[in-house]
């Protein structure tokens, strides 16, 4: 793997820690705020449905997620199971694709239905 | 091992086994949130599905487990881009005390 694959990983890791650490932040105060009194598809949806600004946030939210899990799951697998090259790093891709496929997916039925 | 290393490395082992704990957990998350596009009734049961003791302790270490990687990741953030590395021990203390925290108020309010 070259060097500069790998400085360009990093750099992707901490810019998308960065997008991550606001939107985790306001994740976890919404998540607070949403369980008060149990959760419903009524109030969930009520939130999000026709939100454009719920909308771009979780989509913004799910692609930071999908390129920093990725990578961290490549991390792992390279120092804790010696899986390392080729193989993980298309398995990386592909779990970063199928990640943002499920995870728009989400954020459609919730903000579109 | 000095105290701050074994600190260091407390820290380092619960930034990792969260992620990993989290990676896993987004596809069924995900999946949850997309039967909405069957329709709110079927998001409801598995809503009602959730509203159990055993469940709720899972969503409860979920939360701990999200906060615990945030603090964690701000830690790192902070250690690797600014210039004061000798709170290394600070920063995993704050960080395990929001964690907690968050954790705290979760099982209060669920």
């Amino acid at each position: 793997m070259s060097a500069r694959r790998e400085t360009f990983l990093w750099v992707a890791q901490r810019a998308t820690a960065v997008v991550l650490a606001l939107c985790v932040f306001v994740h976890l105060a919404t998540i607070i705020y949403a369980v008060r009194g149990g959760l419903s598809a009524a109030d969930i949806l009520g939130r999000t449905r026709g939100s454009i600004a719920w909308g771009a946030f979780y989509s913004a939210f799910v692609i930071a997620a999908a390129i920093h899990g990725a990578i961290g799951l490549r991390n792992v697998a390279g120092e804790w199971l010696g899986l390392r090259g080729e193989v993980s790093e298309v398995a990386m891709t592909v779990v970063a694709v199928a990640m943002t496929i499920l995870g728009l997916r989400a954020v459609a039925a919730v903000v579109v239905g | 091992m000095s105290a701050r290393g074994h600190t260091a490395y407390w820290a380092f082992v619960v930034h990792r086994v969260s992620g990993v704990a989290l990676a896993l957990f987004l596809p069924a998350h995900f999946w949850v949130l997309a039967l909405a596009l069957q329709g709110e009734a079927t998001m409801d049961a598995t809503l009602r599905w959730t509203d159990q003791p055993l469940v709720h302790v899972a969503e409860w270490v979920l939360v701990m487990l999200l906060a615990a990687h945030f603090a964690g990741g701000i830690r790192l953030l902070a250690l690797e881009l600014l210039p004061w590395r000798n709170w290394q021990k600070t920063l995993a203390t704050l960080a395990a005390a929001f964690a907690l925290a968050v954790g705290l108020v979760f099982a209060l309010v669920r």
